[in-house]
């Protein structure tokens, strides 16, 4: 039974609770702005996950350095996003408890899908910096989630482009060889699609689970078909396994790929990296802030970033600006980054900004060649980097024509 | 079909198999005597491949391959001194959980260690190139690594059958308890059986290294088609290991000259499905009586 004593305690409780509960809330606009970071560290993404971590934790270092954003410091919240379940749950967790300002991150398709569908909930933002799929950008679009990453159809018309310029699409046939999952079967399709449009042929096609490591099998079934083009939209671990094998095999024909991530060339060595592959940043890009970048993370970590450290730097980047210019609501940030208007330095010779009718954003992307291993001056530098495409004439916007994956509607 | 290159596949998902059985024997060494499912086997696999990594600068890949091995076995007799020997007369779920969390620690050791981006592994200069068979054609290297991978199975194959060790070993398997009654002392052929077992992987990480990227993970990524290996062949059973090695490695090759190839891990795991339906003990599997 409630005593007289107990009462007191109650609206003593209650009492401080009015008094003090304010409190917290102003401390929000004082305090640091938590930003959660959600990205695979474990797994056949987590090697890339490891660079988006210490290109994250760099950024904010240096901007807490400087004096943080208004004053205010960043909190990094930094989680292993595992499967897209987990990352999911982890998404929402950080939301609700942690009271994350937006969400940073990812590099698989299927885990940026269920990260976006949580933020859109919440209507918070996320930026995803590593996931490619099309689909994201097109049927699968959200109204808060933002690409930083560029899409498949930017390095497939990229890639493509230089393809095309090298004879090696027109009459000519190609085996392509696809990591079975969201990822390579988008890619697939867009690859298909470019080689007819352009007059090419498919020697051969094989989906390939991602958890096999031999290649020798399809080794064996590429050099019976004799293609003129070898062309994989594998991903991760995968495709330096596939290079190495390649070189042991002694197979001739080029190889090409419509997706890639320059740590994978360094774990195929220079002996066996080979081909022209996009991507959409290199240490060897040649502008100021970019070679700033590649000095600060070799200072810090003793090795240079490669592209997915480059997306998450940027990401933080591209957030903190949006909230000096807007504050911290979600749907204030949102309106900021898709104004077109709104134009990012991304690191390269043209500012960047995001399309508006799909949330990419649009920016210039490379393609890296491999050298000959006598010609590799370090262990990085075994590649050269393209200049940048499109030409400084052409328009954003034809990177991402003949895009698949459906149309972006945000659900209006 | 090109019917020479239907059986070309099948001959290289053969030779494919000999890889699977490096890392199986060694796991199913352990689980025979003592019953511990060492989820861990894998790790050890990834130990090698970095210290062949770490140590081929220092005495070139032939000296490694010697060197790595007897480490990474020095490293199975402590982890049997430490770890095994504490789980051997407990439920085997607990040997799991202990071995499946010592797999993580190892992973995220050289994950802390060596960083999480994959490292490259030069081919050495010897082994380079290819070998025609007819229109086979087949890499040099690998033909080496199926040489060695024969070798130690000889090597486990005698040591098991031909020699005193072998025979305590064997009777270990069957009836620890008598062997005990019977004077014999156990614990230093479990120490011994661990080190050859994870020596095993040890050696199977360095063959691996100059065809594989290596990275923190991948142990994880080969330990689950080992134990598919094991569990076809069946408990205590040397050529059961064996055969299901070259069947799982027959099985791959086959679905992807068939162009079924986004189906070619799962033939594995359905081709243990139906084994273990006809065979619940495995294709060769012995009955051992502490294990039914």
């Amino acid at each position: 039974m409630p005593t007289r004593r107990h009462l007191l305690a109650t609206s003593a409780v209650l009492g401080c609770l009015a008094v003090f509960g304010p409190l917290p809330a102003l401390a929000q606009d004082t305090g640091p702005i938590t930003i959660g970071h959600l990205t695979p560290r474990t797994g056949f993404l987590g090697p890339l996950g490891e660079y988006a971590v210490m290109a994250a934790d760099l950024a904010v270092e240096e901007i807490n350095a400087a004096g943080g954003i208004g004053g205010r410091q960043i909190e990094l919240i930094k989680e292993d996003s595992v499967n897209p379940q987990t990352a999911s749950t982890k998404a929402e967790r950080m939301i609700e408890r942690d009271n994350v300002v937006a969400i940073v991150g990812e590099i698989s398709s299927a885990s940026a899908l269920t990260i976006g569908q949580t933020t859109e909930r919440a209507k918070k933002v996320f930026i995803n910096t590593g996931a490619n799929s099309d689909a994201l950008r097109g049927a699968d679009c959200k109204k808060h989630m933002f690409h930083v990453e560029t899409q498949n159809a930017m390095y497939v018309n990229a890639e493509g482009q230089h393809l095309l310029n090298e004879g090696m699409v027109d009459g000519k046939t190609w085996y392509l060889l696809t990591a079975d999952y969201a990822f390579g079967h988008d890619l697939l399709e867009g690859a298909k699609a470019f080689l007819e449009r352009n007059n090419g042929s498919i020697a051969g096609d094989d989906l390939v689970p991602t958890d096999a490591t031999d290649f020798s099998s399809y080794l064996l079934k590429i050099r019976d078909a004799k293609p003129d083009v070898v062309v994989t939209n594998l991903a991760g671990t995968q495709i330096s396994s596939f290079l190495k094998q390649y070189d042991e095999f002694g197979l001739e024909p080029p190889v090409a790929g419509f997706g890639f991530d320059t740590a994978l060339a360094w774990a195929a060595g220079p002996e066996s990296f080979r081909g022209t592959w996009p991507t959409v940043w290199t240490h060897q890009v040649d502008t100021e802030r970019s070679q700033a970048f590649v000095k600060a993370f070799t200072d810090k970590y003793g090795k240079p970033p490669e592209n997915q450290a480059f997306g998450d730097y940027v990401a933080i980047h591209i957030l903190k600006q949006a909230i000096e210019a807007v504050g911290t609501d979600g749907e204030a940030i949102t309106a900021y980054l898709e104004d077109p208007s709104n134009t990012f330095d991304v690191m390269k010779n043209r500012p960047g900004y995001f399309n508006p009718d799909n949330h990419q954003l649009m920016q210039e992307v490379y393609t890296i060649t491999a050298l000959p291993a006598d010609q590799a001056t370090s262990e990085w530098d075994i590649f050269i980097t393209s200049d940048p495409v499109p030409a400084a004439d052409q328009e954003f916007e034809t990177l991402i024509q003949d895009a698949v994956g459906g149309t972006c509607s945000f659900g209006e | 079909m090109n019917f020479f290159l239907f059986g070309a596949q099948l001959l290289n998902g053969l030779l494919d198999g000999f890889y699977y059985m490096l890392i199986a024997l060694g796991l199913s060494l352990i689980f025979s005597l003592g019953g511990i499912v060492n989820l861990a086997h894998g790790a050890f696999y990834a130990i090698g491949a970095y210290l062949a990594l770490v140590l081929t600068p220092y005495l070139s890949f032939f000296g490694v391959l010697i060197v790595v091995p007897l480490i990474v076995a020095g490293l199975g007799v402590v982890t049997e001194r430490l770890l095994f020997t504490r789980f051997y007369r407990v439920d085997p779920l607990y040997s799991l959980l202990v071995t499946f969390g010592l797999a993580m620690v190892i992973e995220q050791g050289l994950r802390w260690w060596f960083g999480a981006p994959p490292q490259a592994y030069a081919m050495p200069d010897a082994l380079k190139g290819q070998v025609f068979l007819g229109d086979f054609v087949y890499s040099r290297y690998r033909l080496f690594l199926i040489g060695m991978a024969v070798a130690a199975m000889v090597g486990v194959w005698l040591l098991l059958n031909r020699t005193s060790f072998g025979r305590i070993v064997r009777a270990g398997i069957q009836n620890p308890d008598i062997l005990g009654a019977m004077g014999i002392s156990l614990r230093p052929y479990l120490s011994a059986v661990a080190g050859i077992a994870i020596g095993l992987a040890g050696l199977a990480g360095v063959l691996m290294a100059p065809i594989y990227p290596i990275h923190p993970a991948m142990g994880a990524e080969i330990v689950t088609a080992a134990f598919v290996v094991v569990v076809i062949g069946g408990l205590g059973s040397f050529w059961g290991v064996v055969l299901a090695a070259l069947l799982v490695g027959l099985v791959k090759g086959f679905m992807i000259a068939v162009d079924q190839s986004a189906m070619s891990m799962a033939a594995i795991y359905m081709l243990m499905f139906v084994v273990l339906l006809l065979r619940p003990r495995g294709l060769m599997g012995s009955r051992i009586l502490r294990f039914e």
